[in-house]
C-alpha cells in the first residue's frame, strides 16, 4: 500500500514536470495581463506600410486626379509647384536646383542636389505611408485611400518617375523604380558590438 | 567639536523662531526677503528660486514654435547642469518634422503590440503598470547634436543630449509575453501624435535593454517626453526612442517609414555610424560664452557619455591635445549614461585651448574632427562647412581668451 502511493506520488511529480516543460516550450504568457484585439481593431490601428505594400488597401489614383487635389490641399503649404513653399520641397525642377556650392544641406545621399522624399525614398509605399499618416498638416488622416493614391501618383510624376497616365494602386505601388532603390545599407547591430572605426587617440 | 555643534544647533533654533515671526537671520547677518510664492509653490509642486533661470532655447537652425505652431529642437542648457541628471523641465525636445504635443488622458491610453506574434496584445496603462518594472538612468541624444562653428555656446553645439531616470517595463518582457514568432528581424514603432512618427529597430536591440517607460525622474513623463508612456533604446539615436508610444509592429523586414528613410544612407561606413552613438564627451565648464573672473583655481568639469556601455575613462586636454591628463569620475557611472568627470585646474591667465576626450568600456575612444576627415579621406577642414558624417561624436574645443572670455574653437 505505503509502495503503491509513492509510486502514485513519482508518478504525478513526473506528470507535472512534463506539464511544466510543455507550458515552456510553448512561451505561454505569463502575466495574463491586456486584451487581445479583434482582427477589425488590428486593421484599423495598423498604417504602418511595408516596402511589400501588404497592407495597403482597395483604391488607386493617376497624377491627373492627384494634380487639382494637390492645388486644392497641399499647395498653399508646399507651394503652388511644389517648391519654394514654407514646408519642405516635394517637387524638384531645375529652374529650383540651386547653383552648385549654394545647396542647402540635404539628407545622404544628395541626389540631384535633392532631399525630395519621391528622389529619396527607396520605396513608393515610404510616401504613400506618410501622406497617410501626417497629411494634411492639421487635418491628418481626413484622406481617402483614392486621395492618398492620387497624390502619391502626382508626386511620382512630378518628379519624374512614372508617366502621368500610370494608375497607382495596392498592386502597382510596391513595383514602381524608386531612384534611390538601391541608395541604402542598413546597419548591423550586436549587443556590444563597437562602430567600426579606428580606435587609437 | 562639541561646542561648535552645539553653537549651530542654536543658529538653526533661532532661525526657526526668527522664521515664525517672519523673517530668517542668515549667515552674514542681513536678513534676506521671504521667497514670495504661491499655496501651490509651497505646498503642491515646488518651483526653484527664481534667481536660477536657466532655460532651453531652440536650435539656432530653425525657431520653435515654428510658423505653423510647431516644436521642433529644444536645447538643453548643459553650461549650468551639475551631476548627471537632466531636470525633466529641461529635458531636450526634438521631433523629426516638428509637433505639437499630444493630451492624452491616461485612462484613455491603449498600447498595441502585434505583427508575426502568437498572441497579439492591448495593454492599458494601468495594465502595463502591473509587469514588474525596472528603472535606469539613460542619455538620449537626437542625431542632430552636432558642433557647428557658429555656435557660440555648450548648450547651442552639445544640447539636444539629456540624461534622466526612466522606469518602465522591459520591452524584451513584452515581446516575450505576446510570443514573437520565427522570421522576425526588426520591430516598428509608433507615436501617437498628429503624424504618428514611426521608426524601425533591429529585434536584437528590442529583446536587449529597451524599455516601455513610463517614469522620468521620479514621476510621469512629461508631456514634452512622451506623456504617458515612451520607448527608451539605450545608446540609439534620440528618434528610435519614440514618443507617446502607441504601438509597437512585429515585422520580418525595414519598414522604411518617414523617419528611417530620412536616417538612411548609401554609403555602409556611413550607416554603420548611425544607430549606436559612439563615445563622446563635452566640457561644460568652462565652456562657450562663459568667462573666468580671474587667474586661480577652478574646476574643469563635463559630461562624457557612449551609446557602447559604460565610460571607462574621460582625459583632459588645457593646451589643444598636445598632452592629456586624466579625469576624475565625479559621481556613479552608469551604461549609456551621461557620467559626470572633472578636474582640479589652475588658471595662470594665458590663452589656452581645453577639450575632453572619452573611452568606453568597449575600447572606443572620442575622435578629433580630423580623424574623423582622415577615415573619409576629405581635407581636415571639410568640416568646417559640412556636418560630420553619422553621427557627430567629435571632441569639442574651447578656448579661453587672456581675459578669461570662452570661444567656442571650432570657429
Amino acid at each position: 500500500m505505503g509502495a503503491c502511493t509513492m509510486h502514485l506520488r513519482n508518478l504525478l511529480l513526473l506528470v507535472m514536470i512534463l506539464g511544466l516543460c510543455q507550458l515552456a516550450s510553448a512561451q505561454s504568457p505569463t502575466y495574463g495581463l491586456g486584451k487581445t484585439p479583434t482582427t477589425e481593431e488590428i486593421r484599423a490601428w495598423d498604417i504602418a506600410i511595408s516596402p511589400d505594400g501588404k497592407e495597403l488597401p482597395q483604391g488607386g489614383g493617376t497624377a491627373k486626379e492627384g494634380a487639382p487635389l494637390y492645388a486644392q490641399k497641399c499647395a498653399s503649404c508646399h507651394g503652388a509647384t511644389g517648391s519654394g513653399g514654407r514646408a519642405p520641397e516635394l517637387i524638384r525642377s531645375e529652374s529650383t536646383t540651386p547653383a552648385p556650392g549654394k545647396q542647402p544641406p540635404c539628407l545622404s545621399p544628395c541626389i540631384r542636389g535633392a532631399n525630395v522624399m519621391a528622389i529619396h525614398s527607396p520605396y513608393a509605399t515610404t510616401i504613400w505611408d506618410y501622406i497617410n499618416r501626417g497629411m494634411p498638416f492639421g487635418k491628418e488622416g481626413s484622406l481617402k485611400p483614392n486621395e492618398v493614391y492620387a497624390l502619391t501618383a502626382f508626386l511620382l510624376y512630378k518628379n519624374g518617375v512614372i508617366p502621368e497616365d500610370q494608375v497607382v494602386d495596392a498592386q502597382s505601388l510596391p513595383q514602381i523604380k524608386m531612384p534611390n532603390r538601391d541608395g541604402y545599407v542598413l546597419p548591423e547591430w550586436k549587443h556590444g558590438m563597437p562602430r567600426p572605426f579606428p580606435n587609437k587617440p | 567639536m562639541d561646542s561648535k555643534k552645539a553653537s549651530r544647533r542654536k543658529f538653526l533654533k533661532g532661525g526657526a523662531a526668527a522664521a515664525a515671526v517672519g523673517a530668517i537671520q542668515s549667515a552674514s547677518g542681513q536678513t534676506p526677503a521671504l521667497v514670495k510664492s504661491s499655496l501651490k509653490d509651497e505646498v503642491a509642486y515646488g518651483e526653484r528660486s527664481h534667481y536660477v533661470t536657466s532655460v532651453r532655447v531652440p536650435v539656432l537652425e530653425r525657431p520653435s514654435p515654428d510658423e505653423f505652431g510647431l516644436t521642433f529642437h529644444v536645447l538643453t542648457p548643459l553650461q549650468d547642469s551639475v551631476g548627471i541628471i537632466t531636470p525633466s523641465s529641461l529635458h531636450f525636445v526634438g521631433t523629426h518634422r516638428g509637433a505639437i504635443v499630444p493630451d492624452i488622458d491616461p485612462r484613455e491610453y491603449r498600447f498595441l503590440l502585434h505583427g508575426m506574434v502568437d498572441r497579439p496584445l492591448e495593454f492599458t496603462l494601468e495594465e502595463l503598470k502591473r509587469f514588474p518594472s525596472v528603472s535606469r538612468i539613460h542619455f538620449i541624444e537626437c542625431l542632430g547634436n552636432r558642433a557647428k562653428p557658429e555656435h557660440k555656446t555648450v548648450q547651442q553645439t552639445t544640447g539636444l543630449t539629456s540624461c534622466s531616470e526612466w522606469t518602465g517595463v522591459p520591452l524584451s518582457l513584452l515581446l516575450k509575453e505576446v510570443g514573437v514568432q520565427k522570421g522576425v528581424s526588426w520591430v516598428v514603432s509608433e507615436g501617437s501624435e498628429e503624424v504618428k512618427g514611426a521608426g524601425s529597430i533591429p529585434l536584437a536591440k528590442a529583446m536587449d535593454d529597451c524599455l516601455v517607460a513610463y517614469g522620468q525622474n521620479g514621476e510621469p513623463l512629461r508631456p514634452q517626453n512622451g506623456f504617458p508612456v515612451r520607448l527608451i533604446v539605450p545608446g540609439f539615436e534620440g528618434i528610435y526612442n519614440t514618443k507617446w508610444l502607441r504601438r509597437m509592429k512585429v515585422a520580418d523586414r525595414y519598414y522604411m517609414t518617414y523617419n528611417d528613410y530620412g536616417h538612411i544612407s548609401n554609403d555602409p561606413k556611413v550607416a554603420a555610424l548611425t544607430f549606436q552613438w559612439g563615445p563622446k564627451s563635452v566640457i561644460t565648464f568652462p565652456s562657450g560664452g562663459q568667462k573666468l573672473p580671474g587667474r586661480g583655481v577652478y574646476q574643469i568639469t563635463g559630461l562624457a557619455w557612449s551609446g557602447g556601455g559604460a565610460v571607462r575613462k574621460v582625459e583632459i586636454s588645457t593646451d589643444g591635445g598636445h598632452t592629456w591628463k586624466d579625469a576624475e569620475i565625479r559621481g556613479e557611472v552608469h551604461r549609456m549614461a551621461h557620467t559626470r568627470f572633472g578636474m582640479n585646474w589652475k588658471w595662470e591667465g594665458q590663452e589656452c585651448v581645453v577639450m575632453s576626450r572619452c573611452t568606453d568600456e568597449l575600447g572606443q575612444v572620442q575622435p578629433t574632427r580630423a580623424q574623423v576627415a582622415k577615415v573619409f579621406n576629405v581635407p581636415p577642414d571639410y568640416y568646417h562647412n559640412h556636418g560630420v558624417q553619422g553621427s557627430d561624436n567629435t571632441i569639442v574645443p574651447w578656448r579661453v581668451a587672456t581675459d578669461g572670455s570662452v570661444y567656442n574653437a571650432l570657429a
